[in-house]
């Protein structure tokens, strides 16, 4: 069965979804990552979905969870490039993904798991000073 | 084969100086054509429609097809000139008149078969003369479409206020149609932009409807989603008033009175602020 | 009146993502705006699951409509499957029998111009939606 591609990149996972997903990939990119980022203790996932014509409820659940999950795996999940056209249709639907972040590009979803993640970081600064 | 067909050809010369009579009391408007044009016009159609009739008498027909072009034609240029939609059905009904004289002249002891001739050769005209009137209503519908779509296009001004920052400063009322196109092309603008924020500005805005309300909330929302943020400002205590009474709940818009307010957020947003140079150690430098 | 009619069979999630692509197809077709053709397919997207997984599988009929001047693209969707017992429950926000966000039916039903649901449980159930330009 085909599987959607991770990438590693640092401390980062690095998603683009090219394809036209039907339910199953969509369930097996859900676990691939989840597995990843344990894995590899990651501390961002990126999912550029620029590329997607649309997001149905399935997906748009499927990414909501992949958001939940990283949070568990203390990761910070990005969703980018979502199209206008599908960001209206997404919130018509009903679905807000309100627990999910997201940005404009891919760059700027690096520039954003940076942010997060070296917050993360001094703030443990600051607590090992402390001690 | 009834006999109008060849009675009007015969008589074409009279009862196109009997159209021009006609045409002179009904509608002439000399303030929008001149006589020459008119006779030229007239006899054209006159002699279109004469050949036409010794073919078919149905208007539809290809035998009519020079006559209905020419109708179009006649309507696209009369509705140019600033003629009425009934002036301008009045250039083929002014018509009727000459052609029942002949007839009347024609079939003077025969009363039924004059009425015979003079219903055949009225139907046609009748429905011709309609043809040219819904030519020059498609006309204008075509017009108010292509002004529609105009005024769509200029009433959607997505502006750039700095690097990373569009305004869209909405005049006017805002219906559920208007709302939308307005949304798309804001959210076309962030992604062809690259702006990570939008200010939509509803100073110039008189009133605010749950609908028109519900596609801003929704628009913001979308943003959110591709990953810009959208703030509301202008919202004048009348509207505000109104949003309260609908019930409408903004709790997760950033809203600001005054555009300048929600620009000065965008900035802080970006890492940026404005300063005044004024005892500032670069505009000092620059000074020695 | 329709223009065209064709019905495709949905069997399994594969299926589900060529319907998808037919409808976006139609669409395209008779030139809807790029957000109403995305909210076509979104729906197309929700109701072919449904077919699927509450429905046991079935088929889509995909018309091309004609209403006077305006052209639309209408879609049934037909499964003999178990039937919805309460009907206006099931198109209430958030009301789910599977595993979904329960957005299924009520969010296809705001992004579609038409929609009309018949369903007799034990007997199956039919989604017909339209989307007009």
């Amino acid at each position: 069965m085909d599987r959607i591609p991770i990438l590693k990149v640092g401390d980062c996972l690095l998603v683009t979804i090219q394809v036209d997903m039907h339910d199953e990939l969509a369930m097996s990119l859900q676990e691939d990552l989840t597995m990843q980022i344990a894995k590899h203790a990651s501390r961002g996932v990126l999912i550029d979905i620029s590329s997607l014509e649309i997001v149905d409820s399935f997906i748009g659940r499927m990414l909501a969870n992949i958001a939940a999950m990283s949070r568990v795996l203390d990761a910070q999940t990005v969703v980018t490039g979502m199209q206008p056209a599908v960001a209206i249709t997404l919130v018509e639907l009903g679905m807000s993904l309100p627990g999910i972040r997201t940005a404009l590009n891919v760059e700027r979803g690096m520039e954003l798991l940076r942010e997060f993640i070296g917050r993360d970081a001094e703030a443990e600064d600051v607590d090992g000073a402390e001690e | 084969m009834s006999v109008f067909q060849q009675i009007v050809r015969t008589h074409e010369t009279a009862i196109l100086n009997g159209w021009m009579k006609e045409i002179s009391i009904a509608t002439r408007r000399s303030d929008l054509m001149n006589d020459a044009e008119m006779r030229q016009q007239s006899s054209e159609f006159l002699h279109l429609f004469t050949e036409a009739t010794q073919v078919s008498s149905e208007v539809r027909s290809d035998a009519f097809a020079a006559a209905r072009e020419f109708l179009k034609g006649v309507a696209k240029s009369r509705m140019e000139q600033g003629f009425t939609a009934s002036e301008i059905s009045m250039f083929v009904l002014s018509l009727k008149q000459p052609v029942f004289n002949v007839l009347r002249d024609e079939f003077k002891g025969d009363a039924s078969k004059l009425v015979t001739e003079i219903w055949t050769s009225g139907d046609l005209l009748d429905k011709l003369a309609m043809m040219t009137v819904d030519a020059a209503i498609e006309l204008r519908e075509q017009t108010i479409a292509r002004q529609q779509e105009e005024m769509m296009e200029l009433s959607t001004p997505v502006v750039k206020l700095w690097d990373g920052v569009l305004a869209l400063p909405l005049i006017g009322t805002l219906d559920s149609g208007r709302t939308q196109v307005v949304m798309e092309s804001l959210l076309s603008a962030i992604v062809e932009t690259n702006s990570q924020v939008a200010i939509i500005d509803i100073t110039g805005v008189p009133t605010v409807d749950t609908l028109v309300a519900q596609h801003l909330i929704k628009t913001i929302t979308a943003a959110r989603l591709m990953g810009a943020e959208c703030y509301l400002s202008g919202i004048r205590p009348a509207i505000a008033q109104t949003i309260v009474h609908l019930g409408i709940d903004l709790v997760d818009v950033q809203t600001k009175a005054k555009l300048s307010d929600a620009f000065k957020i965008a900035l802080t947003r970006l890492g940026k602020a404005v300063v005044s140079i004024k005892n500032h150690p670069a505009a000092r430098a620059e000074e020695q | 009146m329709a223009l065209k009619s064709e019905t495709y069979t949905i069997r399994s999630s594969d299926d589900v993502v060529r319907v998808r692509q037919i409808a976006r197809a139609w669409a395209s077709e008779i030139k809807l705006s790029l957000v109403d053709q995305t909210k076509l397919v979104t729906a197309t997207s929700e109701l072919a699951r449904n077919t699927l997984e509450h429905g046991g599988g079935g088929a889509m009929t995909a018309e091309m409509v004609e209403n006077g001047i305006r052209r639309g693209i209408k879609l049934t969707f037909t499964d003999q499957g178990p039937g919805i017992a309460n009907l206006e429950l099931a198109l209430q926000d958030g009301y789910t029998t599977g595993n979904g966000m329960g957005l299924g039916l009520s969010g296809s039903k705001r992004l579609v111009n038409e929609f009309d649901i018949k369903s007799e449980p034990g007997l199956g159930t039919t989604v017909t939606i339209v989307r007009w330009k």
